[in-house]
């Protein structure tokens, strides 16, 4: 066991990231809100001090903390809507009808919103903040055109074309001149980081797993943040080193590692002491789909085998225009595999069977979660799947931002039978 | 001169099999109203709407998790039960998350000759959508020509054009007519017609529409108007819950909706053009949203109110399959805009069976509250 050295860094980052985007008017800079999968490679293009918000992780944040999130919830369903829809969209608008914000002051109300639209809750969760708000700019870009394994150039050109739109509509309502440059600096960054983040979780591969999931929860969070920073692609440069040098020393993430675990969807984030309590039984979750490839931009290599996928820059190709930075990056988030069982919940079953045979799991959890209708998205055709696959499933609901919906109890029983099931005992 | 339509939606697998028969043609299954139904007719296969049998879920459970709307697992059964076993093909037009799932589903586990996930775009505020939904139909047309081993001629396509914008026609026609004082048709007649549009042959159904629009003007039905109502919201084929609500002491009928089994079917025609895969295009970008499509303004509400405006209502029924988050996402807006404008509105959840007795209690004191109105 040791820690990283990196982790002060990834906290300082973090932090650092939301006060940014508080104070951002106080230094004349500009507020962005949207979500995790924007393109936020855009805005970059509008200078450098221009600070998002990015929802998902915001909401995730918030549930950590029981208390409050339960209070924003209770906010958003006293407003009139429905208990049922996604926890973090739930937190989120309860943060702006409470008018606080976990990092002081109240809900900095952003200058615009630059979302994205794959999921029926991407444009409406923004749509509904500016009705909150009283009105904000909204420009949404819609990603729902198909599997990448169909992609061809109408899909990506009607992606393409909505973000000239989105660069057109920025320098309109902010009164500032784009910068193309800029956006090909910040194209390069989110390829960098996110395939940076693959080759990472590749190195999971290595017994023992130098990384478990809980803690790379605190590691990809970056990449929700901000994957065009070029401060974060940095971070995981730095990241990829460390990691190789724990595979290489035999650094455990979990010392007594016996059981080799992989999860799915998000965590129900106030009760992430499942990870802690499943490591009794020498249990590392090696990481997920949703660790791997939420932001994670992954290919098929010659071997056959998942890796990173090679970015344009390790290509040899050049960027020079503003058309052909956008279709880098639009070419690029159009293949990343979290995208994919929005469409056919089999290329989710197909991915995470490869990543239980590479990453050499022996028992999957599958967190059906009734906080997210998009990751839990066909979830239940991915047990039928993974169990005719010949893999071990154990499926449990719960809510990643909704802790009313977590039946602690109940649930940490069945974790033991599963245990047991896998031959494990616990240690100690 | 309703039974007719009253027995395709009662007995529509009976038609289907009898209509494969007698025409020796091929039938789609459709998920969703986003499905262009015109390339479908062109190439002489009959679309069939999929919709649920309002029994309690059973065997979808292990396929699709309970959080998502009880409609879309009501309509994965038909498939795993095999009531559609006529099906030679199923596609579906991207919308919600929560059908999308009775599709993949069926793709799998009750498979067909031809499956099709056709990605109808969602930012249909955009102009770019127009470009990419015609491009998107050309590689559906073209698909269809593989499976049918023929190719789609422009002729075929403005025929399937004809047949569909002619049963659009006639059925906007009937509504307008609902806009008379004393309406000749009831809400529940009027879900009869829109239902069976999707679920049979449109050249059937335009005869028999023809026919019945030829006698509606002289009809007068054995009951009092009572309270103009307008009921709208998710997917609703519930026709027990209509037959309440039109049924009770105090009179009441339904004569405006926005519902997909309703107005937003068959409200815009396809404005024929040169080229006809825009005409098709242009026609499901530009009809009332479904409200995943419905962003960044709010476009659904200015429609609600200005049917609502124009077909007299007095009250609005706002109807929501639990667990359908595109509606949810909707209501408060929709209802706040209703309260601006004055418009009384009752909001129910429902699940694949209707709680006919709590929803009859509260419909009934909705209509006591209207009665109240017209009192003070």
């Amino acid at each position: 066991m040791e820690s990283l050295k990196c982790w002060g860094k990834a906290k300082e980052i973090r932090d650092n990231y939301y006060k940014n985007y508080r104070d951002a008017h106080k230094k004349g800079g500009i507020r962005w809100a949207g979500g995790a999968w924007s393109f936020d490679a855009i805005p970059y293009g509008l200078g450098d001090d221009v600070y998002s918000l990015t929802s998902e992780p915001y909401g995730a944040a918030i549930a950590h903390n029981k208390e409050f999130a339960v209070e924003c919830m209770n906010a958003a369903e006293k407003a009139g809507y429905a208990r049922d829809l996604c926890a973090y969209m739930r937190i989120y608008w309860g943060s702006v009808l409470l008018d606080k914000y976990p990092y002081g002051g109240g809900y900095p109300k952003p200058d615009f919103i630059w979302q994205d639209h794959i999921c029926c809750s991407h444009a409406k969760w923004y749509q509904v903040v500016s009705d909150l708000e009283g009105g904000i700019p909204m420009h949404c870009i819609d990603v729902g055109v198909g599997p990448y394994n169909k992609i061809n150039d109408n899909k990506i050109r009607y992606v393409i074309d909505q973000m000239h739109d989105g660069i057109e509509w920025l320098e309109k309502i902010t009164g500032r001149e784009y910068d193309d440059e800029k956006l090909i600096e910040a194209v390069k960054n989110d390829c960098r980081s996110t395939s940076l983040w693959a080759e990472i979780c590749e190195l999971n591969k290595a017994k023992p797993a130098p990384l478990d999931e809980k803690t790379m929860y605190s590691l990809h969070v970056l990449a929700t943040l901000s994957k065009a920073s070029k401060e974060i692609a940095d971070f995981y440069e730095d990241l990829l080193e460390e990691v190789k040098d724990r595979v290489a020393r035999g650094i455990a993430a979990v010392g007594n590692e016996q059981i080799r675990l992989m999860s799915d969807t998000q965590p129900p984030w106030a009760f992430l002491k499942v990870f802690r309590y499943l490591e009794q039984y020498g249990a590392v979750s090696i990481g997920s789909l949703y660790t791997f490839a939420l932001e994670g931009i992954w290919e098929v290599k010659e071997d056959g085998t998942w890796g990173p996928r090679k970015t344009p820059m390790a290509l040899g190709v050049e960027i020079s225009t503003r058309d052909q930075a956008l279709r880098v990056l639009a070419d690029w988030n159009l293949s990343k595999p979290e995208w994919q069982h929005f469409y056919h919940p089999k290329y989710k079953t197909e991915m995470m069977a490869r990543i239980a045979r590479e990453w050499s799991v022996d028992g999957i959890l599958l967190h059906y979660n009734r906080g997210c209708g998009g990751l839990s998205l066909g979830i239940t055709e991915n047990r039928l799947g993974l169990l005719e696959a010949g893999f071990p499933v154990m499926a449990f609901e719960g809510n990643m931002g909704d802790e009313r919906e977590f039946d602690e109890a109940g649930i940490m029983a069945r974790m033991d039978a599963f245990m047991e099931n896998l031959g494990a005992k616990k240690i100690g | 001169m309703i039974k007719l339509f009253q027995k395709w939606c009662d007995q529509r697998h009976d038609y289907a099999r009898e209509w494969k028969t007698r025409t020796g043609g091929k039938i789609f299954g459709t998920f969703c109203t986003y499905v262009p139904e015109e390339i479908l007719y062109a190439a002489d296969i009959l679309p069939v709407r999929v919709l649920g049998s309002h029994e309690p879920p059973d065997v979808a459970e292990p396929h699709i998790l309970g959080m998502y709307c009880s409609f879309c697992r009501d309509v994965l059964a038909q498939g795993l039960k095999n009531r559609l076993e006529y099906l030679d093909g199923i596609t579906i037009g991207q919308s919600c998350l929560h059908l999308r799932q009775a599709y993949t589903s069926w793709d799998m586990h009750r498979p067909t000759a031809f499956s099709y996930y056709l990605p109808m775009p969602h930012n249909i505020q955009s102009e770019r959508s127009y470009a990419f939904l015609e491009s998107e139909l050309e590689d559906f047309k073209a698909a269809v020509e593989e499976f049918i081993g023929k190719q789609i001629t422009n002729e075929d396509l403005d025929r399937g054009i004809k047949i569909v914008n002619t049963n659009r026609r006639l059925l906007k026609q009937i509504f307008e007519l609902r806009r008379q004082d004393n309406p000749p048709i009831t809400g529940l007649e009027t879900m009869y017609l829109v239902l069976s549009s999707q679920l049979v042959d449109k050249r059937d159904h335009n005869k028999a529409l023809e026919e019945l629009l030829e006698a509606l003007p002289q009809r007068e039905l054995d009951r009092e108007t009572g309270h103009r109502l307008m009921i709208l919201g998710s997917e609703n084929d519930d026709t027990a819950f209509i037959t309440m609500a039109e049924g009770l002491p105090i009179e009441a009928m339904f004569v405006i909706d926005d519902h997909c089994t309703g107005t937003r079917y068959f409200w815009n025609e396809c404005v024929p053009r040169e080229n006809r895969l825009a005409a098709i295009a242009a026609r499901y970008i530009e009809r009332p949203p479904c409200p995943t499509k419905d962003w960044p303004v709010r476009k659904r509400i200015s429609h609600i109110l200005e049917i609502a405006d124009k077909w007299n209502v007095d009250g609005v029924v706002i109807i929501q399959q639990k667990y359908c988050d595109p509606y949810e996402l909707d209501i408060p807006a929709i209802k706040q805009a209703l309260e601006e404008v004055g418009l009384p509105a009752l909001f129910l959840e429902y699940d694949v069976a209707v709680p006919e007795g709590q929803f009859r209690i509260r419909v009934e004191t909705f209509l006591e509250m209207l009665e109240n109105e017209d009192l003070f």
